[in-house]
């Protein structure tokens, strides 16, 4: 237990410490929030869709989670090339602990991310319906940071170096972004699309963020987060099996 | 007879086709300084990783303080302290937090390891520097913290991967002789590995030298000197291992350090 807590708390420490980090991985979605906010919000009206910036903030929301959440995963790559990880898998502690700690806290900077995102949100004017679902929607936010976390150890064991790095975000991150509903309604998607957003676990975590910050659900916030549970514990399951088989 | 802490028998290691460590056998005895030697890619790393539980040998036994890495990993972990070849410290920790982050993974208790933490880092007179980030010390800071951090959890055997590449004769000197004190006061088996001769020759009781994955000659030094008729264990070791200049796999690991600062920030 000890030594779970204490990877976790490495993983906050190194969040803290690099605020340029912090920084830089807002401004994504500060620029989606201002750019595609007011870009669209005209056509987004008319179009009878009602005020975009309310559709777009949760969105905008899980991009910082789950860009966050993707990193944190890979960043065992760089603990694997400058040593730390040696460190680790020395040490009297089952493999399986290593890795639970380090995605417990990824998803913890994740989430607090997501978080920050979300406070800004306020600044550009979203308003929030009602409070009363705002722990559901950190439960969603961690869902979504955990499931991402895991993603990135599971593909962060797999690779050697950063090379690959690149080639995840722009064929797996990004789709799974583009194609969860984050950005556009899903209704009315030519089926093909259609078929594919719903496979994309990521819809039924902005879903469920839209059920609980703007109560606009789709699917309903129970198979929103049963779906987004199960994919998270097969996720952390393959993340395991990977990082368990990592050679040094 | 003296207790052997690390007994090594007919171990192999095979990588596909190739076979970095080929049936090799060798002992430690408790509370001496062990120098392991060899050429670059002699298998040196290779055997290294076994013995502390980071690959599964191919065939052989091995055993540590009484454990067999295979079987029961987690008390050979807690027998041993190393010193990586690489830093293995995080940079974005500081000193103190990297002594507690070891101190908490081997389940120090508390107390204890608060007073450890701070003998060891007195001793390598980096006390006064413990809330700094690790990213602002020097090579030989960092390695002299690396080896109070392999203490702190009183291993029996300290693994030093070539624990003075890079350092200067004097912090080299300041390094040696606290490792020399702490086998003599604590009884603490060293094995360590080296290029440099001159070293292996000064602080180590007995070699070992492998070459291309087979040790090709163990014993003191004195023992190697006489048997290649050789003044000094740098001419021994060249008349054992030959002149010629090997080859080493490059890591991706050099791409990495040039990337780093880039992804960084």
């Amino acid at each position: 237990m000890k030594a779970i807590y204490i990877l976790w708390l490495r993983q906050l420490k190194r969040y803290f410490r690099s605020r340029a980090r912090i920084i830089g991985s807002l401004g994504q979605p500060i620029l989606f929030l201002v750019a595609l906010g007011f870009g669209f919000g005209p056509v987004f009206q008319k179009a009878g869709g009602g005020d975009y910036m309310e559709f777009l903030a949760p969105g905008v929301i899980a991009m910082g989670i789950i860009f966050t959440g993707i990193f944190s995963g890979i960043e065992i790559i760089w603990d694997r090339q400058f040593g730390f990880l040696k460190e680790t898998l020395v040490a009297p502690i089952s493999r399986l602990q290593i890795m639970v700690g380090r995605t417990l806290g990824g998803a913890t900077v994740a989430t607090l991310q997501g978080v920050i995102v979300f406070l800004l949100t306020f600044a550009i004017g979203f308003k929030l319906p009602s409070l009363a679902l705002l722990p559901l929607a950190i439960i969603f936010m961690f869902l979504i940071a955990l499931l991402f976390t895991a993603l990135g150890t599971a593909i962060g064991s797999l690779l050697d170096d950063m090379q690959g790095f690149q080639l995840i975000i722009n064929f797996l991150v990004m789709p799974l972004f583009f194609l969860s509903g984050a950005l556009f309604p899903l209704d009315g998607l030519p089926s093909g699309i259609k078929a594919v957003t719903m496979i994309d676990p990521l819809t039924y975590g902005v879903d469920g963020l839209h059920a609980t910050l703007t109560a606009a659900s789709q699917f309903g916030i129970l198979t929103d987060l049963s779906v987004l549970g199960v994919i998270t514990v097969i996720l952390l399951i393959i993340g395991s099996y990977l990082f368990s088989k990592i050679q040094i | 007879m003296t207790e052997n802490i690390i007994q090594v028998s007919n171990l192999s290691k095979k990588f596909g086709d190739i076979t970095a460590v080929d049936n090799i056998s060798f002992s430690v005895r408790k509370g001496e300084i062990f120098a392991f030697l060899g050429p670059n890619g002699a298998g040196k790393s290779t055997t290294i990783k076994m013995l502390t539980t980071l690959l599964t040998p191919t065939s052989g036994k091995i055993n540590l303080n009484g454990y067999d890495p295979v079987t029961d990993s987690k008390n050979v972990r807690s027998s041993f302290g190393i010193v990586f070849q690489d830093p293995s410290l995080d940079d974005e920790l500081t000193a103190w937090e990297n002594m507690e982050f070891h101190g908490v993974l081997y389940s120090v208790p508390k107390e204890i390891r608060r007073t450890r933490i701070e003998q060891l880092m007195k001793i390598v007179e980096l006390w006064d520097r413990k809330d700094s980030l690790v990213k602002e010390f020097s090579g030989g800071m960092k390695r002299r913290l690396e080896i109070a951090r392999g203490l702190l959890h009183h291993p029996k055997v300290l693994f030093l991967d070539e624990p003075t590449i890079g350092l200067d004769p004097q912090t080299r000197n300041h390094i040696w002789s606290y490792i020399q004190n702490l086998n003599k006061e604590e009884g603490i088996t060293i094995f360590f590995t080296t290029h440099y001769m001159e070293e292996a020759d000064r602080v180590a009781e007995r070699v070992a030298i492998i070459d291309q994955g087979k040790i090709i000659g163990d014993g003191t030094p004195s023992e190697l000197k006489a048997k290649t008729q050789t003044a000094s264990l740098e001419d021994a070791f060249l008349n054992l291992t030959g002149h010629v200049i090997r080859s080493e796999n490059v890591s991706s690991t050099d791409h990495m350090r040039a990337n780093r600062r880039m992804w960084r920030r």
